[in-house]
């Protein structure tokens, strides 16, 4: 007789990525349609930059098998990058901490963005490229707590915990994309852009190696590949993403301060990827997806008190993630187990 | 790659080594050894276990460091020999406990060899109609073509013994390094396998296997390298060795 647990291992991949499509597509549309507009165009842009990180997460966690948690060190990093180079805050008219601010439009500052998060990554990338396994999940743990203090202290340039304001919202000439459906139209256009480049990565012969490696990185090193070159460059285009989401990020909210860019929010992230499935681009979608309906949703359980929802939620995902270790550990529509 | 001056091989050897040892601590796993390979025909590495057979082979194939000596492999002299440059030298191999990349399908275990190996052009390359079309040939040779949409790790062992020969066969190497491969087939599978590694002698190829099996030693190889506590016990043609005392004591005397 085969148990339940048995069941949901064994359950074929085509089967539930039907279900688990319909459950969270229905689910949102009911979402957007019971709440409106407003909260469906807020609840999508959300959506789209989680997609962003979640979907370039798994490049490195689900397809290289390297289990990553410092990934909101790259976002952080893409986010300060953007706040810095296009606030418009005159800080030094304050008695808070003055930082040079040159106010650049948001599109001089996105390529700014991206290639520093591409740069920090290859430097930490060809430390870390000896790691792998428990150790790598280790240091880059240690990344994202470093990350995490420079944000903080750093104060000449990122104002520790002040945070910076007045980010600008991108802008083609005169026309600012002020409004929060242009916003979101532009985020899911990146977002549209990274799961196309993501697509091609995966589906090219660079992608099919990547898996090599995070099956047996000695085995395919024998057959002519140098392992730490891939996955070098799958490190750094992976960061790169992250990068946009948090420029992205700086600019749909403004203001940003160390907090958004806490450990916590990697082991979302992480429990997203897994949510989903890894070493597959459509479970990272769906894994965002759930998890901002499962985040924004709790807000509405009559039940639960307003200033516990952020808790409940993290509770929420730390139970699903035990649950799906346990019994689905590929997650729900994933090619890969760890 | 450390490179000496190249040497003619007028014996005809395709891997030489001198003096080539490796040490775990203490233990002295290949020491000071010196053989021939020649190009033509099947060799066959016998000896106890624990004698160093398969760390002779990871040391030819670059997957453990070399301590001290040399190898020569088609004239080139290293006193360094990378993985990842193994397949320049011409050599390839089987790994002793299957070593597929098991959460990938057969068809890709095969595919990921074949495909382009430096990294900017892999990542603007697809699959092209001659990929595909030596994939197929492959798989059918080996006998794995029913099974090409199926996780390697999902196979049988005899399965998996047959597709990582056919990993190495897609590399189209000159020498090929197979880590035993008739261990534990079942009699169909191990006929098989002969096959496939007499078509390989035929069209050319160097082979050199490590063995176990008295039966398929004394049929098979041309040359056979014995090998006792990491030591050269004696080389040659099979019949003329399996003859001499000292294997028969040593090895072959139960």
């Amino acid at each position: 007789m085969t148990t339940l647990p048995q069941t949901l291992r064994e359950w074929p991949r085509a089967d539930i990525e039907r279900v688990a499509t319909v459950f969270v597509l229905g689910w949102a549309v009911a979402f957007m349609l019971w709440q409106g507009t407003g909260f469906t165009v807020t609840l999508m842009t959300v959506f789209a930059i989680w997609a962003i990180l979640a979907v370039s997460l798994n490049l490195v966690v689900g397809f290289t098998g390297l289990l990553s948690v410092g990934h909101i060190g790259f976002f952080g990093i893409g986010a300060y990058t953007m706040a810095i180079l296009a606030s418009d805050a005159s800080y030094d008219q304050l008695r808070t901490e003055a930082i040079p601010t040159p106010g650049w439009p948001f599109f001089a500052a996105l390529p700014i963005a991206v290639a520093l998060a591409g740069l920090v990554a290859l430097g930490v990338g060809i430390v870390f490229n000896r790691f792998r396994d428990d150790i790598f999940v280790l240091v880059s743990f240690g990344f994202a707590i470093i990350a995490f203090s420079f944000f903080l202290n750093l104060r000449e340039i990122t104002r520790g915990a002040f945070g910076i304001h007045e980010i600008p919202r991108p802008a083609f000439g005169s026309w600012v994309l002020d409004g929060e459906v242009e916003f979101l139209v532009f985020a899911l256009i990146c977002l549209a852009l990274v799961v196309l480049v993501c697509w091609l990565i995966v589906t090219s012969s660079f992608g099919r190696v990547l898996t090599a490696i995070r099956e047996d990185e000695e085995a395919i090193a024998v057959f002519g590949y140098r392992v730490t070159h891939f996955k070098l460059a799958v490190w750094v285009l992976s960061a790169m993403m992250a990068g946009l989401a948090g420029a992205l990020f700086a600019s749909w909210t403004s203001f940003i301060d160390p907090n958004s860019f806490i450990l916590l929010e990697s082991m979302l992230l992480i429990a997203i990827v897994i949510l989903g499935g890894l070493a597959t681009i459509w479970g990272s979608l769906l894994g965002a997806m759930a998890f901002v309906l499962l985040e924004e949703g709790m807000r509405f359980l009559p039940f639960l008190p307003a200033e516990f929802v952020g808790q409940a939620r993290q509770v929420v995902l730390g139970v699903l993630l035990v649950l799906l270790m346990l019994f689905r550990p590929q997650g729900l529509v994933g090619r890969y187990k760890l | 790659m450390t490179r000496m001056a190249n040497r003619t091989n007028p014996a005809g050897n395709v891997i030489h080594t001198i003096d080539l040892s490796k040490h775990f601590d203490a233990v002295r796993a290949v020491d000071e050894l010196t053989v021939a390979i020649p190009k033509t025909g099947i060799t066959s590495i016998v000896g106890p276990n624990g004698s160093g057979k398969s760390t002779f082979v990871n040391l030819l194939s670059g997957t453990l460091p070399i301590d001290g000596g040399i190898v020569i492999i088609d004239g080139v002299g290293l006193r360094v020999v990378k993985a990842h440059e193994s397949p320049q030298h011409g050599v390839t191999r089987t790994f002793q406990e299957v070593r597929l990349f098991d959460q990938i399908s057969a068809w890709d275990n095969i595919m990921v060899v074949l495909t382009e190996r430096r990294l900017l052009p892999s990542l603007f390359e697809r699959l092209r109609p001659a990929h595909r079309e030596k994939a197929e040939r492959i798989l059918m040779e080996v006998g794995m073509w029913e099974r090409r949409e199926a996780m390697a790790g999902e196979l049988s062992y005899g399965q998996r013994k047959l597709l990582e020969i056919g990993r190495a066969m897609a590399m189209d190497a000159q020498t090929y390094l197979f880590d035993e491969p008739f261990a534990g087939l079942f009699p169909q599978m191990l006929e098989r396998v002969k096959e496939i590694v007499i078509r390989m002698r035929d069209e050319g190829h160097t082979l050199i296997f490590i063995s176990h099996n008295m039966d398929i030693v004394r049929e098979l190889p041309d040359h056979l390298i014995v090998l006792d506590s990491g030591k050269l016990l004696t080389q040659g043609e099979v019949h003329e060795v399996l003859s001499r005392d000292e294997v028969i004591e040593a090895y072959l005397g139960e």
